[in-house]
């Protein structure tokens, strides 16, 4: 955009144009924000002094982090990591060998309109709830311990890989599907020859970032009795031993580094 | 994949397979691997399940349904603040997490970051934020700065920040570097460059990961409340341990409805932005 300068009409001065071209539109997004951000601060309910209590607090926290105690109790947090890690394992597993019919059955191009639907609100249902939502129902239904874990985790699989299937599905190439079956396949040599190996290098590469997030979710699902090292996690802060919840918050991250490490490994010899 | 066609030879016939035998016995050897650690990892899950819970489930399931309908309509009324807080929470949590996302990200850009030391260090900082989850970013925030809004909201802030920064320092990463020359060529300076070169092209991306993640926040900020950090989870928590399952519907239904049109809202507005 181009300002005539008062004195001479050669524009001298340039401006940057605006993200948002409407004028008008632009100014009603900045009051409606400004307006939002005044109502939401105002109902936050900022308890000032209590939040300064909380900054001595909060460094003698951070304090008793260091150093992290990764030998404590004989061996809890490996166990904790350990349980994890099958958990992750498994009800990725599961969740990926339910999602195969349901990611099949919610794709337009292959299934009829009535399983479409109900593949598809399947999947909305699993995505909507959070797996802690889902891991407390599945304490509550299964009893305390990893299954419950393992349930829940598997379920919100579902929503995630089944909802990426789908639409993998829906974007591969018409071509090779006519041309198996051209040749007189059946349906599963169909879905076997035309349509898994367009699918399969991108399933396996979020599979393992699906066992990533898993792995992650499992270390929360243990503060509603779902097991793993969330259990663990929330048994060290209700004793207040910070030095081994830092322990198991660094050997989470570190197992959540080589997991993408090895995810982006994976999808390279994959493809 | 697939340089050669693979071929038996079968006395006369020529038989086409899809892989050559080597890689066959290979991808078999794998299969192999992957199924015995995943029964391994049944075997230790199984031995620490107490199998008469398990059977015993869809008894459970069945009472507990019938316990929840129907939904208490009259608590909805109830939930109107609750609501309002996880909307707040998820919101000014994903203001946070750009603010501080923005900067981090060009950071740990490989084209942008001034130095490697600092590039190392902002990817620790995505990869923490990343692996640790907002309820156990809540857990920790509530012992700090005591149970309510601002804990939960700040928990969204960190834990969103790793997410944003992760895809705002990929896309900088891919953007077209002749835009870039072209603003050096008129003597810009750096900050200049990143202004006038950069930034309108991540700006869009900046735009949708925002939506995006604040889309993912509103569905977190539902739970924040079982730690006390506030919003509707308090709530959720609340029903479930006194057991008042017909409230513990209605909250499922207006999360459920929240959900919706958070998603809708964000579909509409990434697909006006891109």
């Amino acid at each position: 955009m181009i300002k005539n300068t008062a004195l001479s009409s050669y524009p001298v001065v340039w401006d940057k144009p605006p993200f948002i071209k409407r004028a008008w539109l632009r100014w009603s997004i900045i009051l409606g924000a400004l307006i939002y951000l005044i109502l939401a601060l105002a109902s936050m309910d900022i308890n000032i002094q209590r939040v300064m209590e909380g900054l001595p607090r909060a460094q003698r926290f951070f304090g008793s982090f260091f150093p992290p105690n990764f030998a404590d109790n004989q061996g809890v947090v490996w166990e904790g990591i350990l349980e994890s890690i099958w958990m992750a394992i498994i009800s990725t597993v599961a969740g990926v060998l339910l999602s195969i019919p349901i990611g099949l059955g919610a794709a337009r191009n292959l299934a009829p309109f009535w399983v479409y639907m109900m593949c598809r609100s399947i999947i909305a249902g699993s995505r909507t709830f959070p797996e802690i939502i889902l891991a407390i129902f599945a304490v509550k239904l299964f009893g305390f311990g990893p299954f419950a874990g393992f349930i829940a985790l598997s379920l919100g699989t579902i929503g995630f890989f089944a909802k990426l299937l789908a639409e993998d599905i829906e974007n591969s190439s018409e071509s090779q599907a006519e041309a198996v079956k051209a040749t007189g396949a059946n349906w599963f040599q169909w879905i076997n020859y035309a349509i898994q190996p367009q699918v399969m290098p991108r399933m396996i590469g979020l599979s393992v970032y699906r066992l990533d997030i898993n792995f992650r979710e499992s270390a929360v699902v243990g503060i509603v009795g779902g097991g793993g090292i969330g259990a663990t996690l929330n048994t060290a802060f209700s004793r207040y031993e910070f030095d081994v919840a830092a322990a198991i918050l660094l050997v989470i991250i570190a197992i959540v580094m080589v997991l993408e490490y090895a995810s982006s490994f994976l999808r390279k010899w994959v493809q | 994949m697939g340089a050669m066609m693979a071929v038996l030879h079968k006395e006369t016939d020529f038989v086409w397979r899809r892989r050559t035998t080597k890689k066959q016995v290979l991808i078999w050897i794998s299969w192999l691997i992957g199924l015995s650690i995943v029964m391994f990892a049944w075997n230790v899950i199984s031995e620490k399940t107490i199998w008469f819970f398990v059977q015993d489930a869809p008894r459970q399931a069945a009472d507990i349904g019938s316990r929840m309908i129907p939904p208490k309509w009259s608590y909805i009324f109830e939930l109107i603040t609750p609501i309002w807080d996880t909307i707040n929470i998820a919101t000014l949590g994903t203001v946070i997490a750009m603010v501080i996302a923005v900067p981090v990200a060009f950071c740990a850009a490989r084209n942008t970051s001034p130095h490697t030391t600092v590039r190392l260090f902002a990817l620790f900082i995505i990869v923490s934020s990343r692996s640790v989850n907002s309820l156990i970013w809540a857990l920790m925030l509530v012992f700090i700065l005591g149970p309510g809004v601002l804990a939960g909201t700040i928990a969204i802030g960190l834990r969103s920040i790793g997410f944003c920064a992760k895809l705002l320092y990929e896309s900088i990463e891919e953007i077209d570097e002749t835009q870039v020359e072209a603003i050096r060529a008129t003597g810009a300076g750096n900050l200049q460059q990143m202004i006038y070169g950069i930034l309108p092209q991540v700006l869009p991306t900046i735009a949708g990961v925002g939506i995006y993640r604040w889309d993912i926040n509103i569905r977190e900020s539902t739970i924040l409340g079982l730690v006390g950090a506030g919003g509707i989870g308090l709530q959720l928590n609340g029903s479930i341990n006194t057991l008042a399952w017909t409230q513990v519907s209605t909250i499922l239904l207006v999360i459920l409805a929240t959900v919706f049109v958070s998603e809708w809202v964000s579909a509409k507005v990434r697909g006006a932005i891109i």
